[in-house]
């Protein structure tokens, strides 16, 4: 069971041989929208070269695979519709998307590095008996990508030896791929029994908000333990509510219970890159920076002059935050 | 009565900042900081919290790395686990082996241990790739409980609440099955200096590889490691007014 498929068979031969590239990309939807990361992930899947095709199961298609057809370079979408993907647990995912790959036969598999891609790639690729690229920031060629290692302290370039890469693509490092003139043809995908015998779905506590998603957000307003409550964060969601931001927060917070976790940017986190960055009472740890430093403008705010994230800020207030934000807010 | 099998990792501490070695070929390890990967910690606790509870029998700890593993090894053990596995991977080697291989490793020793769980943190904060304990499950052909925040034994099925995007999901998955742990699954414990020492006494068994039939050839060349781009150094302003004149001027906000 350990050598399902011998990758020496496969291995592309001389240097230079080009071989045809085709990328499958797998879908993350609620079935009723297409997730925006898998726009960022058709953009990687297009730098790999090649055909295009997604993949989008789930209980209800529709609208979503209209949606991923219009996308700009996607040749194909590939459609599975039924109970069986109630919840889009990995171990009925893992089979559709094997069937598929043995009758398209696809170099590349790739998806957004958010909790669904995290979760289900790396169970596709030990099946195929590949190893998997997580989280890849840049493209050099078909088999050459660039991640971060050590919570985004180095940068590592890798050269992937495997017949199949499985991809997992960092959003905010790859530009959405925007709406194409015609659609792409939309067919089924192979059918099966997929539904699994072993995990049951049973709820989704999701939170509420009108807020912009955190990893879609042009301006993020984020808040640490010098919040001191939860009912402090309401300060920030004053001032989000009047920028259009999203609100974040760094895992003291979060672990602290201000806010739930789902709002955690970080190495554990979510990895956001908005225009605006306004960190608020966070102190800036390795953990944190992690998440936000390729921010194109990082504000700070914090009373402790000597913190770490004034040493990634663009401007800094050195400042009781209780002063300073809702004078923020009462100016703007 | 079940037996729980944990994976842990040695890693750099995290608070260490790391330093790229100059030839670019990775991160200088000689002479730094080494503890548990943070999210291994959360996995030993909560396969101590299911024997303290009686639901597991036996918590077996397994390393996959150089002599130096051994150390993770005995913190396990100083928390709670029973007896430890060493699978013996150094050097080069070590630099060159992926979650692929310690996952195979890992599912055969969950094989070769009878284990009907098995516990692996989320990632580990060196290569940050989140892929470990997913292999795993596939390569047991075992469900997958991944980004735990929750792990609740009801009859022969396990009821985890996972750590989603949009906010907390709850699955329902029949033992034998694989769970990583995020951070909010518990609060590690702190090794007693008595626990330590009996730590000492616990066995720890030795194995390599290719004991276990698992082939470590590497899958990927590392090209270059490198140091990120820095940012510009910003300014510190006086007060709010001059911030909201220059995120206005910078277009930021109205």
């Amino acid at each position: 069971m350990f050598a399902r498929c011998s990758s020496s068979l496969v291995r592309p031969s001389a240097q230079g041989f080009r071989r045809f590239q085709s990328t499958l990309v797998v879908a993350e939807h609620n079935n009723e929208t297409l997730n925006p990361i898998t726009a960022n992930a058709v953009t990687a899947a297009k730098k790999l070269g090649g055909d295009v095709t997604v993949l989008v199961a789930g209980t209800k298609v529709g609208p979503v695979s209209e949606a991923a057809a219009k996308l700009d370079g996607v040749k194909k979408v590939l459609v599975a519709e039924g109970d069986a993907y109630k919840g889009l647990l990995a171990e009925s995912l893992t089979p559709l998307i094997l069937a598929t790959q043995e009758q398209h036969k696809f170099t590349h598999i790739v998806a957004g590095a958010t909790a669904f891609g995290k979760a289900v790639l790396p169970r596709i690729a030990a099946k195929l008996d590949v190893s998997p690229v997580s989280d890849i920031i840049g493209v050099q060629s078909a088999d050459t990508f660039v991640r971060t290692i050590y919570a985004g302290n180095a940068i590592q370039t890798v050269k992937s030896k495997d017949a199949v890469k499985v991809i997992t693509v960092r959003g905010t490092n790859f530009e959405p791929t925007g709406a194409a003139g015609s659609a792409a043809a939309i067919e089924k995908a192979p059918e099966g029994d997929f539904v699994s015998k072993t995990t049951e779905f049973v709820s989704q506590e999701l939170t509420k908000s009108d807020r912009p998603s955190l990893t879609a957000a042009k301006i993020i307003v984020s808040g640490g333990r010098g919040m001191k409550s939860g009912d402090n964060f309401k300060m920030l969601y004053d001032l989000a509510d009047k920028w259009g931001a999203a609100v974040g927060a760094s895992r003291a917070a979060v672990d602290a219970g201000y806010v739930p976790n789902d709002l955690q940017i970080g190495q554990t986190g979510k990895i956001v890159a908005p225009e605006l960055y306004v960190a608020i009472g966070i102190s800036g740890a390795i953990q944190h920076l992690a998440g936000m430093k390729d921010s194109k403008t990082i504000v700070a705010i914090n009373k402790d002059a000597e913190a770490p994230i004034f040493q990634v800020a663009d401007y800094g207030l050195v400042a009781d935050l209780f002063k300073v934000v809702p004078e923020i807010n009462e100016k703007c | 009565m079940s037996r729980v099998l944990v994976g842990v990792k040695r890693v750099i501490d995290y608070a260490v900042k790391i330093r790229v070695k100059p030839d670019k070929s990775g991160v200088v390890t000689e002479g730094v900081k080494h503890s548990m990967n943070p999210f291994d910690e959360i996995a030993v606790e909560e396969a101590v919290k299911l024997k303290e509870k009686k639901i597991a029998s036996e918590v077996v700890v397994v390393s996959v790395g150089p002599t130096q593993s051994q150390e993770v090894l005995r913190t396990a053990l100083a928390m709670g686990a029973d007896r430890g596995i060493h699978v013996e991977v150094a050097g080069k080697e070590f630099d060159l082996l992926q979650p692929i291989h310690v996952s195979k490793i890992l599912a055969k020793l969950a094989q070769d241990e009878k284990a009907d769980l098995v516990i692996l943190g989320k990632q580990a904060i060196d290569d940050d790739c989140n892929q470990t304990a997913q292999m795993t499950a596939a390569v047991l052909d075992w469900p997958q409980a991944t980004f735990a925040s929750k792990v609740e034994k009801e009859g022969d099925t396990l009821k985890v609440v996972r750590e989603v995007d949009g906010g907390l999901e709850t699955i329902k998955t029949k033992m034998p099955a694989v769970v990583s742990a995020d951070l909010r699954l518990n609060t590690p414990r702190y090794a007693t200096l008595p626990n330590i020492m009996k730590a000492k006494k616990k066995p720890i068994k030795k194995l390599a590889p290719k004991d276990l039939g698992v082939d470590t050839t590497p899958r990927i060349e590392i090209v270059s490691v490198e140091d990120p781009p820095v940012r510009q150094a910003g300014s510190v302003l006086p007060d709010v007014d001059t911030l909201l004149t220059k995120l206005r001027d910078g277009g930021h906000i109205k």
